[in-house]
């Protein structure tokens, strides 16, 4: 899907300082060695099965199915993963590749605060120093997180610049490794930034939808007819998107958070409302101003609550291949809560903004039909904050 | 082509970076007329940008104080007209490239021409990425400064050999911002710069005191300053102007 110079379309690219072109360079010539190298995907395939648990469940949601009585429902469960999320997949992969090109130190911009767990366990496992940057909002949100990382032995360092949110932690740790290069790997979080990132991390990613289809036609005998999975940066949805893109049976929709509604300014519904820009390194969707100002955008899932989407997924918009949709603060956290009671299964809040289209959908599409709902992540790190939303005050 | 040439005819050129609306325009206009009476011989101009990946901290809070005095792209061109009655020396915008690409690269570009801007910077724009903007540049004189940074070794003749304007030469690794200390061996970048290239180069990050700009100006052809005139507005606000007129004067004395 990528053209040589790491294009979608016309997305991606590499917008960056000159300062660190070498380093993405040299990062693309090494990823491309080592992806078709035979000892790296042994490798990673060990951590893969042995460290973080793969391959993840396909469970077939059966008291979901019959309480919506429509399609048939199956769950990816990512979050059984170690770590608790699908970012374990990219982190091993990264951090794998960072070690054989000698890097002795990852660096990390986190939102709720998975991505930097995951790096900071993959640090722990091999033996690299680690640090993560967090916006100061995030670090006082998800101060278990805060404690988790430094308990893997990470050095979490608060950003108080822009809005102290997700984009200013990617500005921060940009601006960190135009600071420190030598031996020191960006582990990106999502499949954005500036080229090999989105086609890096999609990859590493792609594991999941690798193992539906697997999983599927040894469930089934045949393919879904859709695929759900929420959208940030894009990361878990283009894990689940990528091996049926070919497949145009199957149905792709991306559910993005529209926070207060795509009708208000609180929202991060990138592709619902934003406009065509450039920033992080890359082209792509962004929630901007005319003078192309990035917004400070908002949903309750610190995970989605970034201005800009990945350049692949801005392609697949374009070509209609993937269907993006808007999901409400108010709709996810209901999905969130139905998806613990019905099932047993508590789901991340960005996950939930999947289920909650998935519950909107089922009941009108036919029983024979097959859908699959990526749960990217487990929810346990978020009960205090829907408690919260519910009026309700834990402490954790 | 533009007019950046003349800057560099006065000796050793002296230029100063200023954020355009910080804290409002007309204290903006007023330290660009201090600046240049003491012997600044180029302006770059900040158009800010809410996430300036590039800059430190000074001039990402000049950014802000900017924005939320409520600058705006339009209202920048409108006070580069305003100010081009007086100010004759080459300006030059530094931003970022959605600034750009979000106005539209041909109006932009074209307006630039118009008022009278000389050439634009835009750190985020690398090589691989100039023809985004470059041929619109070229098309309407405006030149697209390069930058060539200390870990861009093999790189460093082929952003030369296609350099226009002047050259950009970023001294340390890492962000704008002050610093004690340049330890980057600046000499064998200029070596190899020299080699594919005869346009002017000034080197930027990092420089602040006048013996810092002296010994930078024995090796290239002009200092750029930044962050310690921001901190001059960030400290004394609309009284800038006078201070920044007299630490203009101790840096172009120090290279002249």
């Amino acid at each position: 899907m990528t053209n040589k110079n790491g294009r979608f379309g016309i997305y991606g690219g590499q917008y960056i300082p000159e300062t660190l072109m070498n380093a993405v360079i040299e990062l693309e010539k090494a990823y491309n060695f080592y992806k078709n190298d035979e000892n790296f995907n042994k490798e990673l395939n060990h951590l893969f099965n042995e460290y973080a648990g793969r391959p993840s469940r396909l469970y077939f949601a059966e008291k979901m199915t019959n309480d919506l009585g429509g399609a048939k429902i199956y769950l990816k469960r990512e979050d059984l993963n170690h770590t608790g999320a699908h970012k374990i997949n990219n982190v091993l992969g990264q951090s794998l590749l960072a070690k054989k090109m000698g890097k002795t130190r990852l660096i990390a911009e986190t939102g709720a605060g998975q991505h930097g767990v995951a790096t900071a366990t993959a640090a722990a496992l091999m033996g690299m120093e680690c640090v993560v940057f967090m916006g100061k909002e995030d670090t006082i949100r998800q101060a278990l997180n805060v404690y988790r990382m430094k308990l893997l032995g990470a050095k979490v360092i608060p950003v108080t610049s822009g809005t102290a949110t997700l984009k200013d932690a990617v500005s921060e740790a940009m601006r960190e490794w135009t600071n420190r290069i030598d031996d020191t790997h960006y582990c990106l979080g999502s499949v954005m930034g500036p080229h090999p990132f989105p086609t890096m991390v999609r990859d590493f990613q792609a594991v999941i939808s690798k193992e539906i289809k697997e999983q599927m036609l040894e469930k089934e005998g045949r393919l879904p007819d859709a695929v759900i999975a929420c959208v940030g940066g894009g990361s878990n949805a283009i894990g689940s998107f990528y091996h049926f893109i070919d497949d145009k049976t199957v149905k792709l929709i991306g559910c993005e958070a529209a926070g207060k509604g795509i009708d208000t300014f609180e929202t991060a519904a990138t592709i619902n409302t934003g406009t065509l820009g450039i920033f992080h390194g890359m082209k792509s969707y962004f929630c901007q101003d005319e003078y192309g100002q990035i917004a400070p955008v908002y949903s309750i899932s610190a995970g989605l609550d970034y201005p800009g989407i990945g350049p692949e997924h801005a392609y697949l918009h374009d070509i209609s291949r993937a269907e993006y949709v808007a999901v409400t603060d108010e709709e996810a956290v209901c999905a969130f809560e139905y998806l613990a009671r019905i099932e047993g299964i508590i789901p991340a809040i960005e996950s939930a903004h999947a289920v909650a289209h998935a519950i909107k959908i089922a009941p009108e599409i036919d029983k024979n039909q097959i859908i699959v709902i990526t749960i990217s992540g487990r929810g346990d790190k978020d009960c205090a904050a829907i408690a919260r939303y519910r009026g309700e005050y834990i402490n954790e | 082509m533009s007019n950046i040439k003349s800057a560099f005819e006065n000796g050793k050129a002296f230029i100063a970076f200023i954020t355009c609306g910080d804290p409002d325009l007309a204290t903006t206009k007023k330290a660009i007329k201090e600046a240049v009476e003491n012997g600044a011989d180029l302006i770059e101009l900040g158009i800010p940008f809410s996430d300036p990946k590039a800059e430190g901290v000074v001039i990402q809070a000049a950014n802000i104080r900017a924005l939320e005095n409520g600058i705006t792209t339009d209202k920048i061109f409108d006070f580069v007209r305003e100010i081009r009655e007086e100010i004759k020396i080459p300006l030059v915008f530094m931003t970022y490239a959605n600034v750009i690409f979000s106005y539209g690269a041909e109006k932009f570009i074209s307006l630039c021409k118009e008022v009278d801007i000389d050439g634009i910077i835009l750190p985020d724009l690398p090589f691989e990425e100039k023809d985004e903007f470059e041929p619109i540049c070229k098309q309407y004189g405006v030149d697209l400064i390069s930058l060539i940074a200390p870990t861009s070794k093999d790189r460093i003749s082929k952003i030369a050999k296609n350099a226009s304007g002047f050259l950009y030469i970023v001294s340390s690794l890492g962000v704008t911002g002050t610093r004690t200390e340049i330890k980057t061996d600046l000499k064998s970048i200029m070596k190899v710069v020299r080699e594919n290239t005869d346009i002017p180069c000034a080197i930027g990050f990092g420089i602040s005191t006048p013996e810092q700009a002296k010994k930078m100006s024995n090796i290239a052809d002009g200092v750029i300053v930044g962050s310690a005139i921001v901190k001059l507005l960030e400290k004394h606000g609309k009284d800038a102007p006078s201070y920044i007129g007299q630490y203009v004067k101790s840096m172009k004395n120090s290279i002249r």
